[in-house]
C-alpha cells in the first residue's frame, strides 16, 4: 500500500515540475519572440537613439565614432548616425550666440589619422582663435570620416545641417571623386535608405539599386538580428570612461609603415587611362548638391594637400594614389567647375613639404596639420568677412 | 569558460539530475567531467600540450587516489571499470585526431595514437606501483604534496614557466627562443591542487573517509567547479553524490529534486548575468595597466579602479553562481565561495565572505596548524607576534596563490597587514567600555563608517592585484590619493 503511495504521488509531482517548467519555458520564449518582434515593428526610433552618455556623463567627442582596436583606441565604428552625433561635442549645446560654427567634413585626414584629438585639422583651426566681425569667435568642428567618398561626406553633411552650420570646410581629394569610390563606404551601406534619399533628392549619378546599398530584412531589425549593433552601441557608451579618463580615441602605433616613396611604373587611376580626364569620369555632381544642401552656408572646397614623391616614378605619379595627369587634370577641371559654378575654391596641394606625411599621401603630421590650418584660417577668414558683410 | 560551453554543461547536468539512473550516473558524470576538462583546456603554441595538460590533470588525480585509497572501501570490479572509462576517454579523445568530421575535442589535433598508448600505458604501470606499494607508506603523501606544490610554483612562476616552456618547446622541436610563460596555460590546475592537496593532508592525519575511484575522480575534475572552484571538502562532495544516487522513493525527494533543479536554473541565470553582462561590461572599463598609464586624474583613476573592483566580484562570484547552479542541477550542493563581501564592516569579515572555500583551505591546512605550533612551542612568542606571523603570512602564500610576483606578494602583505591591524584595533578597544558604549549608541554612523574604511581599503588593495609592475601601482595610487 505504502509503495502504491510513493509510486503515484512522485509521479503526479514530476508532472506538476514539468508541467511548471513548460509554463515557464513557454512563457520565457513568447516574451522573447513578443519584445522581438516589437523592436522590430517600432524599431529604434531616432530619438531614442539620441539618447547618449556622452554629452551627459563623459564630454563629448571630439570626432566621430571610428575604431579599429576597440580596446586600445577607446572607439568603435558604429554606423548609425544619430548615435554617432550623439556622442559628438558638437551635439552638446545649442549654438552659441557669438559662436561662428564651422563644419569641418572630409576623409581620414579630416579625421585626424594617427594624430591625437588635438593635433586634427580642427584642432588647429579652433587653436588660431579666429575672431570675425561682430565679435563672432569661430569654433570649428571635426566631422571627418575615414574612407575616401564624397556621398560618405555629402551624408555626413545632410546629417549636420539641423546643427545650423555658418560655414562648411570641405577638404577634399581626387580619390574621393570616382564613381567606384561613391558607395564603397560601410558607413554609406549602412545606411541605405539615407544614401537612396540623396540620391533621388539630388539626382545624383549613383544606382539606387546598388547592391551594396543593403536594405535591412525584418529580421536584421529584431534583437536577435541587430544585437551586434546593439553590443557595439552599449560598447561605445561604456568606452566613454576611458574616452574621458584618458583623452585617447585611437590606437597610434609607435611604429608604422611610412607613405610609399618608390611607385609603380603605372599611369592608370582606377578604370581611367591616360591621357585626360573628362567631366563625367568624376562625380563633381556631389560638390554641387553638398553646395545646394548647405542653402545660405558658404561651401568651401578645399584641395587637400598630396605628398610629393621624389623616388622611383616619381616622373610617372605624384604618389601611390595618383599619376601625375590624373591629378593634374583633376586640378584643372576643379578649378573650371568652381569657376562656373562660383564656388568658393581654394587649391593647396603642394603647400605642405613631402617630410610631413605620414602613411599615406594624405595623412599628415601634427606639424603639416598645423601649417595647413594656417593656410585654413586666412581662407576662413576671408570667406566668413566677406559673407557677414553681404549679410 | 563560454555561453557555448554553459549551454552543453546545462543540458548535461539536466540529463545527468533528470534523464540517468542513480547507478550509472557517477559513470555518466565521470565521463562528462573527463571529456569536458579536454574540451575547457585552451590552446597553447606548445604542440600536443592542450592534449598533455588535462592528461596530466588525470594522471595526477588518479595517482593520488592510488597513494590515499583504503582497500576496504574498494572493489576491484568498480575500480576496473572505472579505470577502463578513465583510459577510454582519454583513448577516444585521442583518437578523434584520424575523424576528421568530429575532430577535435582539444583546441588543437591530438598527438599520434602510438603516443598516447604508450604514455597511458606507463602512467597506468606508475599508478599501479604506487597502488600497491602505498598502504602503510608514509613518504608516498609527501612525495605527492611536493610534487604538486612543485608544478604549482613552476606555473606560477613566470621565469620558471618561461624555462619549462622552452624546454617542451626544445623537446617538441619548436623553437625555444620564443618561450613565454603564457605557453603553459594549465587549466584548473590550481583549483585540483588544492582538491589534491586537502585529500593527501586529511590522509596523512587519518581524517580521509574512504572513497572508490569514480567517486575520487569526480570529486577532483567535477566539471562545473573544475575551471574556478569553489574547492569542495572530498567527504562533504562524496556525500551528497551517494545521496544524489539514492533512488527516489518519497515524494519530499522529488519535491527536493524540482527545487534543487529550479534553485539551480534560477543561479546559473543569475551567474550568467553577474559574469557575462555585469563583469563583462566592467571589464571594457576597468583598470588594468593600459589605461592605468594613460590616465591621470583623480576622479576617473577612482571610476577605474570601482570598476575593476566590482569587475572581479562579478566576474568571479558569477562563475561561483553557476558552478553552484550546475551542481544543484545533479545533487550537490557546492559550497558558497561569496556572502556579499563588499557589504562587510571590517576586513576579518570581508575575508570570511570573499572566497570563503580558498580562505578556509589556507585557514584549516595552515594558518591553525601554524599558530598551534607557535602556542605550543617550548618558547611560545607573544599572543601579538603569533598573530602578525599567522596572518601575515597566510595572507602572503593566498597572494603567492595567484601567481609568484611582487604585485601579488604586495597585496598578500597589504590584507595581512590590514587584518593584524584590524586584530589589535578589536582588541584594544575591547576593554574599553566608555569607548564602546559611544560607538554602540551611533550604530548606523560607526557601520557606516567601518564599511567604507573596508571598502577604501580592500578596493585600493587591488590596485596591487591589477597591475604586475609594483611601481605603476604606487603611482596609481598616488593619483587615487590626489597628487
Amino acid at each position: 500500500m505504502e509503495a502504491k503511495t510513493s509510486q503515484t504521488e512522485p509521479d503526479s509531482l514530476k508532472e506538476n515540475g514539468l508541467h511548471f517548467g513548460i509554463r515557464v519555458s513557454i512563457k520565457a520564449l513568447s516574451l522573447f519572440v513578443i519584445f522581438n518582434l516589437l523592436f522590430a515593428v517600432f524599431y529604434p526610433p531616432a530619438a531614442a537613439k539620441r539618447v547618449s552618455a556622452y554629452n551627459l556623463l563623459f564630454p563629448g567627442r571630439q570626432r566621430l565614432p571610428y575604431g579599429e582596436i576597440p580596446e586600445k583606441s577607446y572607439n568603435i565604428s558604429l554606423y548609425d548616425l544619430e548615435a554617432m552625433f550623439a556622442s559628438h561635442e558638437l551635439s552638446n549645446r545649442n549654438k552659441p550666440k557669438d559662436e561662428y560654427r564651422i563644419i569641418l567634413i572630409g576623409d581620414s585626414s579630416t579625421w585626424g589619422f594617427l594624430l591625437t584629438p588635438d593635433q586634427t585639422l580642427a584642432a588647429y583651426l579652433n587653436r588660431e582663435q579666429i575672431s570675425l566681425p561682430h565679435n563672432q569667435k569661430v569654433k570649428v568642428y571635426n566631422l571627418g570620416y575615414p574612407t575616401m567618398s564624397l556621398t560618405k561626406d555629402l551624408l555626413i553633411l545632410s546629417f549636420a545641417m539641423q546643427y545650423q552650420p555658418d560655414m562648411i570646410l570641405w577638404p577634399l581629394t581626387l580619390e574621393s571623386f570616382p564613381y567606384d569610390k561613391q558607395l564603397f563606404s560601410p558607413l554609406l551601406q549602412n545606411n541605405p535608405g539615407k544614401v537612396r534619399g540623396l540620391i533621388k533628392d539630388y539626382n545624383l549619378n549613383l544606382d539606387l539599386q546598388d547592391p551594396k546599398l543593403k536594405t535591412p530584412s525584418f529580421w536584421d531589425k529584431t534583437i536577435l538580428g541587430s544585437r551586434r549593433n546593439l553590443a557595439d552601441l552599449f560598447r561605445f557608451q561604456l568606452y566613454g570612461v576611458l574616452w574621458a579618463a584618458t583623452g585617447i580615441d585611437q590606437f597610434i602605433p609607435k611604429d608604422y609603415e611610412k607613405r610609399q616613396e618608390d611607385l609603380p611604373a603605372d599611369e592608370n587611376f582606377h578604370e581611367l587611362a591616360p591621357p585626360k580626364l573628362n567631366e563625367t569620369d568624376l562625380a563633381f555632381e556631389i560638390l554641387s548638391a553638398g553646395v545646394s544642401m548647405a542653402r545660405s552656408s558658404p561651401v568651401v572646397f578645399i584641395n587637400e594637400p598630396i605628398f610629393i614623391s621624389q623616388g622611383l616614378n616619381s616622373r610617372i605619379r605624384y604618389n601611390f594614389f595618383y599619376p601625375r595627369w590624373a591629378f593634374d587634370d583633376y586640378r584643372r577641371l576643379m578649378m573650371e567647375k568652381s569657376s562656373a559654378n562660383r564656388w568658393y575654391y581654394w587649391d593647396f596641394w603642394d603647400s605642405v613639404a613631402p617630410s610631413e606625411f605620414t602613411n599615406t599621401a594624405i595623412h599628415l603630421t601634427p606639424n603639416g596639420n598645423q601649417q595647413f590650418a594656417r593656410l585654413l584660417a586666412q581662407v576662413i577668414l576671408s570667406v566668413a568677412s566677406s559673407t557677414i558683410s553681404n549679410q | 569558460m563560454s555561453l557555448t560551453h554553459l549551454f552543453v554543461f546545462l543540458l548535461i547536468a539536466l540529463i545527468a539530475g533528470w534523464l540517468i539512473p542513480g547507478r550509472w550516473r557517477i559513470s555518466f558524470l565521470l565521463g562528462a567531467s573527463l571529456i569536458f576538462i579536454y574540451w575547457l583546456q585552451p590552446s597553447t603554441p606548445i604542440r600536443n600540450l592542450d592534449f598533455w595538460l588535462p592528461t596530466a590533470s588525470i594522471f595526477l588525480t588518479v595517482l593520488v587516489w592510488a597513494i590515499t585509497h583504503q582497500p576496504q572501501a574498494n572493489s576491484m570490479r568498480l575500480t576496473w571499470i572505472t579505470a577502463s572509462i578513465v583510459v577510454g576517454v582519454v583513448i577516444l579523445v585521442g583518437v578523434t585526431r584520424y575523424v576528421e568530421p568530429i575532430c577535435c575535442l582539444t583546441p588543437s589535433r591530438p598527438p599520434e595514437l602510438f603516443r598516447i598508448l604508450i604514455t597511458t600505458g606507463l602512467a597506468a604501470g606508475i599508478i599501479a606501483l604506487l597502488y600497491h606499494f602505498s598502504p602503510g607508506n608514509r613518504f608516498l603523501p609527501y612525495l605527492a604534496i611536493f610534487t604538486i606544490l612543485g608544478l604549482f610554483i613552476i606555473l606560477k612562476s613566470e621565469p620558471l614557466s618561461r624555462s619549462t616552456s622552452a624546454w617542451l618547446r626544445y623537446s617538441t622541436g619548436q623553437p625555444y627562443g620564443m618561450a613565454s610563460a603564457l605557453d603553459l596555460p594549465w587549466l584548473g590546475f590550481s583549483y585540483l591542487s588544492f582538491r589534491l592537496l586537502h585529500v593527501l593532508r586529511d590522509y596523512q592525519s587519518g581524517k580521509l573517509p574512504p572513497f572508490s575511484l569514480d567517486e575520487f575522480i569526480t570529486y577532483a575534475l567535477f566539471f562545473p567547479s573544475y575551471t574556478a572552484g569553489p574547492i569542495d571538502r572530498s567527504e562533504r562532495f562524496v556525500g551528497d553524490l551517494r545521496k544524489s544516487l539514492q533512488p527516489l522513493e518519497s515524494p519530499t525527494r522529488y519535491q527536493n529534486k524540482v527545487t534543487n533543479t529550479a534553485q539551480g536554473v534560477q543561479r546559473i541565470v543569475l551567474g550568467i548575468f553577474k559574469k557575462f553582462v555585469i563583469a563583462d561590461s566592467l571589464a571594457i572599463f576597468a583598470l588594468n595597466p593600459q589605461n592605468a598609464v594613460q590616465t591621470t586624474s583623480t576622479l576617473w583613476m577612482w571610476v577605474l579602479l570601482l570598476a575593476f573592483s566590482l569587475r572581479i566580484y562579478f566576474d568571479f562570484s558569477g562563475y561561483t553562481d553557476i558552478a553552484v547552479g550546475l551542481g544543484r542541477l545533479v545533487g550537490i550542493k557546492l559550497p558558497e565561495n561569496f556572502d556579499r563581501p563588499y557589504l562587510k564592516t571590517n576586513l576579518a569579515m570581508f575575508w570570511n565572505s570573499w572566497h570563503i572555500t580558498l580562505a578556509q583551505f589556507f585557514r584549516a591546512y595552515y594558518f591553525n596548524p601554524l599558530t598551534r605550533m607557535l602556542r605550543t612551542s617550548k618558547h611560545p612568542l607573544p599572543a601579538w607576534t603569533i598573530i602578525l606571523i599567522g596572518q601575515l603570512t597566510t595572507m602572503l602564500l593566498i597572494g603567492l596563490w595567484h601567481g609568484i610576483s611582487w604585485n601579488f606578494f604586495i597585496w598578500g602583505a597589504w590584507h595581512g597587514l590590514g587584518l593584524f591591524i584590524h586584530n589589535r584595533w578589536t582588541e584594544w578597544i575591547r576593554p574599553r567600555e566608555e569607548f564602546h558604549t559611544t560607538l554602540a549608541n551611533n550604530h548606523r554612523l560607526t557601520n557606516l563608517l567601518n564599511w567604507m574604511v573596508t571598502f577604501i581599503f580592500v578596493t585600493v588593495g587591488w590596485v596591487w592585484f591589477a597591475l604586475p609592475n609594483p611601481a605603476l601601482a604606487w603611482k596609481t595610487i598616488r593619483i587615487l590619493g590626489g597628487e
